[in-house]
C-alpha cells in the first residue's frame, strides 16, 4: 500500500532497554481490556495486532497516540507498529468513514456483477475506491474475496456481511446507514468482536509443561509402566 | 451420484440455533472429547491416523504425519488456520459462524492427542461474527468444564485463545500464519529444513491444521477413525465441504464423500450446483481455489478425489469450484485473478512481488483492448521466471507457493483460449462489453 500521508508515529524511538512509557492513549476500560489482551500470550508482541484493532475500536482508526501506547505495551518501538500494521488492510493509519463499505470484487463476485456495482456505488457516493464520503459516514473499499460466495456480489459493513446486493439495494444499505437503522447489527467502524473473553487459565504454557509433566510421571508411577504406545503417533 | 454418506461436519447446520450451545448438547456435543479424554493421547493419535484424515486446508497433507512429526518440547502449540482467504472458498467461513462448538471441540481433541500446552484459534479478521460465534463458544466450553482447567475432571488442562487476523490472504500460509501471530508481518519462513512441527510459534515446535480438519474430529473419535476411512476412496477418506461458486444455479457449500462423487455432479445435479445459469453452456471451471489450474467440460467426469484431480494436471486445493459460464471473458476472469495476487504477494521474493505486478499490468492492457500480440508470449516468459516450466505441481522461485499459484490462471487461459486474447488485441477491445 501507499505509504503517502501516512500518519507518522509521535513517540521517538526507544533505546533497547529503556523502560516503556507508560500508555497515555488507552485508559479506563480500553487499558484494563489491552492489558488482559496482553496477558493472553507467551509473547507481549503477539498482542500487536489484537491491539490494533482495540485501537481502532476505540478511535475507528490507528491513531499516531495508540500506536505509541501499543509499541510501549508490547515493547517494540512505534516504527515497528505502524510497519506492522501497514501490512494488513484492515488497519487503517488514516482516518475512516463512521462505515466501512467493502465491495468484493474476486472472482466469483466478479461474474456475480461486482464491477458494475463497485462503479455504481462510487458514482452514488460520489467518492472512488478508497475515498471516504464528505458527511465522514462511509469510506468505499474494494475487497478480495471475503469468503461469502453464495450471495454474491458480496458486501460487508464494517466487516459484517450484508448479504448480495443490487445497486438498488445498495442505495438503500447507504440511507440505511446514514439514518443510523443498521447500528444494533452493525457497530461502527473498528469494532471487530463484541464478545469478551470472560474466561481462561493464568498460567503460562511452561508452567502447563511444568505440570503435564509431573502428572506423566505420576501416571507412570500408578501403571508401573509407560503408557500404550499408539501406532503411527 | 450423490452417496448416502453421513454428513460429518454439517449435521448440525438444518436447526437455525446451530452455533448454540443448547443445540450442540442436544446432538452429541463434547461426546468426542469426553471419549478422547477417556483413551491415552497415543490412542487418539491412532484413531485419527486411521482415519487417514487429509489437511483440509488446500495442501491436502495428512493430519496424522502432520501430527507424528510433532518435536517433542516441554512447550508445544497447536494452531488453528482459520484464514480462510483463498478466493471463492467460503466453507470455513460457513464451519465458524454456524458450528463453533464443533470447532472447538475439534480443538480440544486435537490439544489431548497432541498434549500441547496452548492453543491458538487464529481466524481472519473480517470473520467478525465468526470471531464473536468461536469466542462465546470458548467461553461456553469453559463455563461446563470442557476447556481450562481439569477438563471433565482428567486432570488436562489446556488454555484457548481466540486471536484475530487483520487481513491479509498470505497468512493462510502456515508459516506467514505464525508470523502474525507473533505479531509482525505476514512475510512466510523459508522451509524446509525447519518445518512449524520442529520449529513453530516462538521457535517451539507446533501444529497448524485448518478448520474443517479439526471440525472432523469430534465424529472420527465418536464414531472411530476405521469408520471414516471406509467412507471416499483410495487416499481421499471421510466427506469433505465442496464451496462451488459462480455461474450456477445453486451455489453454496456441499458436504460429499471424497472421489465418490464426480465435477458434474456438483455442478450439474438437481440436489447440488442444479446446473449452469440461465442456461447457458460450461465454458471452464477453476477445480480448488484460483491458485488451480482450470478444468474444462471434458474434466466434468472427474471424481473429487485429491489424487484424481492432481493426476489431471491440477489440485483439489481448498474445495472451492468456481463455474464459468459461455457468455464469461476468459481474459477479465484470468485478469481479475492475477490482480488478487498482485495486491496479496507479501513483497519478500522479487519474481512474486515484480512478476505478479508485471503480469497484471499487461493483463489489464489485454482486457482493455491496448494488448500488443506478443504480449501473450511476454506473460508466459513473465510466468516462467515466477515457475520454470510452468509445470504443474509447479516449479518455484520463491519462499512459499503464492508466487507459483499466479501464473495457473493465466496459462490455463491463454492455452485454452488464445483466439480471445487475439480478438481483444485485434478489435482493441473486450468483445464480451
Amino acid at each position: 500500500m501507499s505509504t503517502e500521508g501516512m500518519a507518522t508515529p509521535v513517540a521517538p524511538p526507544r533505546r533497547p532497554g529503556a523502560p516503556a512509557p507508560a500508555p497515555t492513549h488507552f485508559k479506563g476500560d480500553f487499558l484494563v481490556r489491552a492489558r488482559q489482551i496482553v496477558s493472553l500470550y507467551p509473547e507481549p508482541r503477539s498482542a500487536l495486532i489484537p491491539l490494533c484493532h482495540l485501537a481502532q475500536e476505540k478511535d475507528g482508526w490507528l491513531t499516531p497516540e495508540a500506536m505509541a501506547d501499543i509499541a510501549g505495551m508490547v515493547g517494540v518501538t512505534p516504527g515497528e507498529v505502524l510497519g506492522t500494521a501497514s501490512f494488513y488492510d484492515m488497519l487503517h493509519t488514516e482516518p475512516v468513514g463512521t462505515y466501512l463499505v467493502s465491495v468484493c470484487t474476486n472472482i466469483a463476485c466478479l461474474l456475480g456483477g461486482a464491477q458494475e456495482l463497485l462503479e455504481h456505488a462510487e458514482e452514488h457516493l460520489g467518492v472512488g475506491v478508497g475515498g471516504t464520503t464528505s458527511d465522514g459516514s462511509i469510506t468505499l473499499e474494494e475487497a478480495e474475496c471475503l469468503a461469502d460466495c453464495n450471495r454474491v456480489p458480496c458486501v460487508q459493513v464494517n466487516h459484517r456481511y450484508v448479504g448480495a446486493q443490487t445497486p438498488e439495494s445498495f442505495d438503500q444499505l447507504v440511507a440505511d446507514l446514514r439514518a443510523g437503522t443498521r447500528s444494533a447489527d452493525i457497530p461502527t467502524h473498528g469494532t471487530l468482536i463484541r464478545v469478551r473473553r470472560t474466561v481462561g487459565i493464568e498460567a503460562d504454557p511452561a508452567d502447563i509443561a511444568a505440570e503435564r509433566a509431573a502428572e506423566a510421571e505420576a501416571r507412570a508411577g500408578r501403571e508401573g509402566a509407560p503408557a500404550e504406545k499408539g501406532g503411527g503417533a | 451420484m450423490i452417496t448416502d454418506a453421513p454428513k460429518i461436519v454439517t449435521a448440525r447446520l438444518d436447526h437455525a440455533d446451530s452455533h448454540t450451545l443448547e443445540r450442540y448438547l442436544a446432538t452429541g456435543g463434547y461426546e468426542g472429547l469426553r471419549k478422547a479424554l477417556a483413551m491415552t493421547p497415543e490412542a487418539v493419535c491412532a484413531e485419527v491416523d486411521k482415519a487417514s484424515l487429509l489437511g483440509r486446508g488446500g495442501a491436502g497433507f495428512p493430519a496424522g504425519r502432520k501430527w507424528s512429526m510433532l518435536r517433542k518440547n516441554p512447550v508445544t502449540y497447536l494452531v488453528v488456520n482459520g484464514d480462510e482467504s483463498e478466493p471463492a472458498t467460503f466453507k470455513d467461513h460457513l464451519l465458524v459462524e454456524r458450528d463453533p462448538h464443533q470447532l472447538v471441540e475439534g480443538v480440544l481433541i486435537a490439544a489431548y492427542a497432541l498434549q500441547v500446552t496452548r492453543v491458538f484459534i487464529y481466524l481472519r479478521g473480517e470473520f467478525a461474527l465468526g470471531l464473536e460465534r468461536v469466542q462465546g463458544a470458548v467461553n461456553d466450553a469453559y463455563a461446563q468444564g470442557a476447556a481450562g482447567r481439569d477438563i471433565f475432571g482428567s486432570g488436562f488442562s489446556i488454555d484457548v485463545v481466540v486471536h484475530p487476523g487483520a487481513g491479509a490472504y498470505v497468512c493462510g500460509e502456515e508459516t506467514a500464519l505464525l508470523e502474525s501471530l507473533e505479531g509482525k508481518r505476514g512475510f512466510p519462513r523459508i522451509k524446509p529444513p525447519f518445518f512449524p512441527a520442529a520449529i513453530g510459534l516462538y521457535g517451539d515446535p507446533t501444529v497448524v491444521n485448518n478448520v474443517e480438519t479439526m471440525s472432523n474430529l469430534p465424529w472420527i473419535i465418536t464414531n472411530g477413525g476405521a469408520a471414516f476411512a471406509a467412507l471416499g476412496l483410495g487416499r481421499s477418506t471421510g466427506t469433505r465441504l465442496f464451496a462451488l461458486a459462480g455461474d450456477v444455479h445453486k451455489p453454496g457449500v456441499y458436504e460429499l464423500e471424497m472421489a465418490k462423487t464426480t465435477f458434474d455432479d456438483l455442478i450439474n445435479a438437481p440436489l447440488l450446483g442444479g446446473g449452469v445459469h440461465h442456461g447457458r453452456a460450461l465454458k471452464a471451471f477453476i477445480p480448488g481455489g484460483v491458485s488451480a489450474p482450470w478444468f474444462f467440460p471434458e474434466h466434468l467426469e472427474l471424481p473429487l478425489g485429491q489424487d484424481e484431480v492432481a493426476e489431471a494436471g491440477s489440485m483439489l486445493g481448498s474445495g472451492s469450484v468456481v463455474v464459468m459460464d459461455d457468455h464469461t471473458c476468459m481474459v477479465r476472469a484470468a485478469w481479475r485473478i492475477t490482480k488478487f495476487f498482485s495486491r496479496e504477494s507479501c513483497g519478500q521474493c522479487t519474481p512474486c512481488r515484480e512478476g505478479s505486478g508485471w503480469l497484471e499490468r499487461i493483463m489489464e492492457r489485454i482486457e482493455r483492448g491496448q494488448g500488443r500480440t506478443e504480449d501473450l508470449d511476454l506473460l508466459l516468459d513473465a510466468c516462467d521466471n515466477i515457475s520454470p516450466g510452468l509445470a504443474w505441481p509447479p516449479q518455484q522461485t520463491t519462499i512459499c507457493v503464492l508466487g507459483p499459484s499466479i501464473p495457473s490462471s493465466i496459462t490455463s487461459a491463454i492455452h485454452r483460449f488464445r483466439d480471445e486474447f487475439l480478438i481483444h488485441i485485434k478489435d482493441g477491445g473486450c468483445p464480451f462489453d
